[in-house]
């Protein structure tokens, strides 16, 4: 492990020179001093330390190596007189991140969960989803008997047996569960178990609903609580024909024909998974088009992939007002009307109907009014650094809240980078989580995925601040990777500011679109610019071409550079000189 | 020439008969001719990818009669997922298209017609129609006439005919329309909506009786049987013998006689079309026709002038008629019918547009309802495609004017100020009826209509 991190070193400390003013408040803020951020990596590669990991959590999930290397241990002592130096509520992911880069930094840290380790993600969120939509992928592919005949194969009549792809993604949760307890566990993380509450200043009790027996001081808190699925009124839920993304995943039963209320990621990924397996679809979508909140040529042209040539209707410009679960032999009713009138529309009678609106904040029983915090519909306000503002506005000390409970941005890995971003401030860093470089992906056939602004996003961006946007665009077409699987459907679209070569937004519909964001999110997070980035070589032939293609395309006006092509490489070296000594020192 | 009529019964035109003439005597000799140097060529559904086997087209980027070069984008088609610019590879005219925008074809069909000359238009477009009946024979159930004559939304005059005549070889349905609906699931309206069934025909079998995908399938196997293999395409008329009218043709026949109790008379004006073609151009992309643009810019008229809107039912009163319809004649096969765009000055051109194809879509695979073409209050019959620079219309009975419009072409004009220069321009012709539209109405609405045309910026507000 460590000389594979110590061979990219010169690589990313390149990478840091290139990449301009940006970089700084993105990644610098480690050590108080600019420059040192150089050096900063050379000093923790020369250690070996673990340290640098800057990343999200994804990377920590699974922390099996990093629990057999001489991993740091739960601090022995909290300071001042606390029981803890951090306690976390909810051992989501967020919370789990928190507590790993926590310990690191040698705090004695606890986290407290009233239900299972994991939160939504690992128990029914994107862990036990990502099965079954890798049975959903398969199932399409087997089941396309043109593509599979293209490519020379022969498959006959493909099935499935329903229990065992519930029970593929119900172990793959327990996996990842148990996974991410050992890894707390091995270096020590208190894990109490109970409903936590907050009873004043860096005080928490835990224990039963309602019956919070046991008290701790911490000097940090961090509320981490999450979010439930929200279901509108009018709705009823029986978890059994109407229901929400939480008994979908256990998969008891495929219905011929499912109504999807909400066409987001939840709704879409559910579609692809229950067309695969046989239902037919119709969706509910209360804006005017479907797919709101992708950039508006992705969502056409996933439309065009996802929705048209599958087994989907849809009905656009309208709200369930009202839906009954099956009973006495009848079907799920579901009552439509109109979203700006409110005059009914429509009745569909379905099989089942799955309620995919979007998440609500869990944060009910937190004790908040001990500390004068009041919700916004029911998420915790908080400022860029994540402190809690009370209700006059004003930061409560020690307390942070991160993750779907502040509402800021609501996906697993932002919640974990938050937790890491408030960690680094509690030991003396000041740090502000950069929310426009955290990638999002859809886990459809083709996957899409995005990081920062869409089109109209930033185009009102420019006209407000008077810069010029560039777009470019590569198809998946072109690319012989994709092309070599048989699946050239899809495109990647790359906004920029050509005037200074900066990455404003990256949109991506295609194979593996999910795993290949990161180029364009790191190159945002690091402030990496087009100039520089486009001359980075790409190994052919791979779908990472499709985003070297989008490099090479856009063109940022030159003539701006603020720094030399190249990094003085004598001045690197000179740093890394100095910082490593200076390290050693310490 | 042509003229056009209706009431309620049924319609045909003379129109019809003077294609025909021109297409049968003629054409049939032309055809042969034309063979031999291949002067129309097919343009076809490329491969744009190894899996592709069909393609969608999205849009057309040229409308029929449209001057291309090689090289020019005509049609943008959606292959397995992205959209591509499709080129010409000669030049020519795009004489018809065969597959509309929506619509899917496998790869290597043809999907339209590009003619060398202007001249082979009318050629190519007749060739259209046997493309389109052959292939529609195979989809729907319909309807046989054998018959020649131009496809295209060329033509003449005409109107509205009673259901009973053109319905004859239609589907079930119509009735159970109304109010009543039916629970059929996605995939069995998509497959509905490819196999052309109608969904009210069919008797699901499905929970609680919904129709499910076999349910259509089953329902599209059917009729199969019966779909009399129409008669191969465009056979040539039989010369020496005397061929009975249709049911249409002979409401047409009757139709005509009808119009010769109505007091005519034609009104002519001559607009300048700069500015209208300037625009097409810029929106034609969008899907917008010139046929939309023209129904739209005479509803804008027609708001001003009521009275050109209204008609003379009894010999003894005016009736003013509280929507503009426009309706717009379509020859189609052995015959001619006028879909009818309702509220055509309320609707914006897009929608128009939209609509406009949609009705051209029905009316070529005989589905359209009653009021969809027998309630125009205007008619409009162009046979500007065709080159023709000016006719006159028969009004059909029922409605109070007509307007033919002839094709638009580069005139040497004198200006203002006194020099000589070229402009294009088009000859639009109204019948109306004399007891309710007099020749000062007519002529105050045609100047309107030319300002319009002239300043056509608000068509599309």
């Amino acid at each position: 492990m460590h000389s594979g991190v110590a061979v990219s070193a010169p690589a990313s400390a390149s990478a840091i020179a290139g990449g301009g003013a940006r970089s700084e408040a993105a990644a610098a803020s480690r050590r108080p001093g600019g420059i040192r951020l150089c050096g900063l990596r050379g000093e923790a590669l020369a250690r070996g330390s673990l340290r640098i990991s800057h990343a999200p959590a994804a990377a920590r999930r699974v922390a099996a190596p990093r629990a057999a290397a001489a991993a740091p241990q739960n601090g022995a002592v909290a300071g001042g007189g606390f029981d803890y130096d951090l306690v976390i509520i909810g051992a989501g992911v967020g919370g789990h991140g928190a507590a790993l880069h926590a310990v690191e930094e040698g705090l004695k840290t606890a986290i407290i969960e009233g239900d299972v380790v994991g939160g939504t993600c690992v128990n029914r969120g994107c862990v036990p989803s990502k099965a079954l939509l890798a049975v959903s992928g398969r199932m399409r592919e087997l089941h396309d008997e043109h593509h599979l005949k293209s490519m020379g194969l022969q498959v006959s009549s493909p099935g499935y047996d329903r229990q065992a792809v519930a029970d593929h993604a119900n172990n793959l949760a327990s996996k990842i569960r148990s996974n991410l307890t050992n890894s707390m566990k091995a270096i020590g993380v208190d894990i109490l178990t109970g409903f936590g509450t907050i009873v004043g200043k860096q005080k928490v009790r835990y224990g039963k609903v309602g019956f919070p027996d046991k008290e701790i001081t911490a000097k940090n808190i961090i509320i981490a609580t999450g979010s439930v699925p929200f279901v509108p009124k009018g709705i009823e839920i029986d978890g059994k024909t109407v229901f929400t993304s939480d008994h979908a995943l256990k998969l008891e039963s495929v219905p011929d024909w499912i109504a999807i209320v909400g066409s987001g990621y939840i709704g879409l990924e559910f579609s692809d998974v229950y067309t695969a397996l046989g239902s037919e679809v119709t969706f509910v979508e209360a804006l005017d088009q479907l797919m709101p909140g992708f950039d508006p040529e992705i969502a056409k042209l996933a439309q065009r992939v996802l929705i048209n040539t599958r087994k989907i209707d849809y009905h656009t410009g309208v709200f369930a007002s009202k839906i009954t679960p099956a009973k006495d032999g009848k079907p799920v009713l579901i009552e439509l009307i109109d979203a700006k009138t409110k005059e009914h529309r429509e009745t569909l009678e379905v099989d089942a109907a799955l309620i995919a609106t979007g998440r609500a904040p869990f944060t009910n029983g937190l004790g908040l009014e001990n500390i004068n915090v009041v919700t916004q519909r029911g998420f915790i306000p908080v400022d860029e650094r994540m402190q809690v503002t009370d209700a006059d506005g004003n930061v409560v000390p020690n307390l942070f809240c991160i993750g779907d409970a502040n509402g800021k941005l609501m996906l697993a890995h932002a919640a974990s980078a938050q937790g890491i971003s408030v960690i680094e401030q509690i030991s003396g860093r000041d740090h502000i989580l950069n929310h426009l470089s955290i990638p999002a992906a859809c886990f459809t056939h083709p996957e899409i995925s995005m990081v920062g602004l869409t089109e109209p996003q930033a185009r009102e961006k420019a006209d407000k601040e008077g810069f010029e946007v560039s777009v470019v665009k590569t198809s998946f077409k072109a690319n012989t990777k994709a092309l070599a699987e048989n699946e050239g459907d899809g495109i990647a679209k790359l906004i920029y500011r050509p005037d200074t070569g900066e990455i404003l937004g990256v949109h991506i519909l295609g194979l593996h679109a999910a795993d290949l964001i990161h180029e364009a999110s790191n190159a945002m997070a690091l402030g990496t610019r087009l100039q520089d980035i486009k001359l980075a070589v790409h190994a052919h032939p791979t779908l990472s071409e499709v985003l070297d293609e989008l490099f090479k395309a856009a063109k940022p006006k030159e003539g701006q550079e603020r720094k030399p092509k190249h990094p003085p490489q004598l001045l690197l070296k000179v740093l890394s000189f100095i910082t490593s000594v200076l390290s050693s020192k310490q | 020439m042509a003229g056009l009529l209706h009431l309620n019964s049924t319609l045909l035109p003379s129109a019809s008969l003077l294609l025909r003439n021109r297409s049968g005597g003629q054409a049939v000799r032309r055809r042969r001719a034309c063979r031999v140097e291949a002067k129309i060529r097919e343009i076809f559904m490329p491969a744009l990818s190894s899996t592709m086997t069909e393609g969608k087209i999205v849009a057309w980027n040229a409308a029929e009669g449209d001057r291309l070069a090689k090289g020019d984008p005509v049609v943008v088609v959606e292959s397995d997922k992205a959209d591509m610019d499709v080129e010409t590879f000669y030049d020519g005219f795009l004489a018809a298209v065969l597959v509309p925008a929506g619509e899917s074809a496998p790869v290597g069909s043809a999907i339209a017609l590009l003619a060398e000359s202007e001249d082979e238009i009318p050629l190519a477009q007749s060739q259209a129609a046997s493309f389109s009946s052959s292939s529609s024979s195979s989809s729907s159930s319909s309807p046989p006439a054998p018959q020649e004559t131009a496809a295209q939304e060329a033509s003449p005059p005409p109107p509205p005919p009673a259901p009973v005549a053109v319905s004859a070889p239609a589907p079930p349905s119509p009735a159970a329309q109304g109010g009543a609906r039916v629970v059929a699931s996605p995939y069995a309206k998509k497959l509905a909506k490819e196999l052309s069934v109608d969904l009210f025909s069919i008797t699901g079998s499905g929970p609680a009786g919904r129709v499910v995908a076999k349910d259509v399938e089953a329902a599209a196997a059917a009729p199969a049987k019966k779909a009399v293999p129409v008669a191969a395409a465009r056979p040539d008329v039989p010369l020496g013998s005397t061929v009975p009218f249709t049911t249409m043709q002979g409401a047409v026949s009757k139709n005509m006689l009808e119009s010769l109790a109505v007091p005519t008379f034609r009104v002519g004006y001559t607009i300048t079309t700069g500015a209208l073609d300037d625009l097409y151009k810029k929106i034609k992309g969008k899907g917008v026709t010139m046929t939309a643009l023209l129904a739209k810019a005479t509803a804008m008229a027609l708001v001003q002038h009521p009275v050109v809107n209204s008609s003379c039912r009894d010999g003894q009163s005016f009736t003013y008629n509280s929507s503009i319809n426009i309706a717009v004649a379509v020859a189609i096969d052995g015959g001619l019918i006028t879909p009818v765009l309702q509220d055509a000055d309320k609707l914006d051109i897009y929608t128009l547009s939209r609509k406009w194809k949609e009705l051209v879509d029905k009316a070529r695979a005989k589905q359209l309802q009653p009021q969809e073409y027998n309630s125009g209050t205007f008619t409009l019959s162009n046979l500007g495609m065709f080159g023709v620079d000016r006719f006159d219309a028969i009004l059909p009975p029922g409605t109070g004017a007509i307007m033919a419009v002839g094709a638009s072409q580069p005139t040497v004009v004198g200006t203002k100020d006194g020099r000589i220069g070229i402009k294009n321009q088009m000859q639009v012709n109204v019948t109306a009826d004399h007891r309710v539209i007099y020749g000062s109405d007519l002529a105050a609405f045609l100047q309107t209509l030319s300002k319009i045309i002239e300043d056509p910026k608000d068509l599309t507000f």
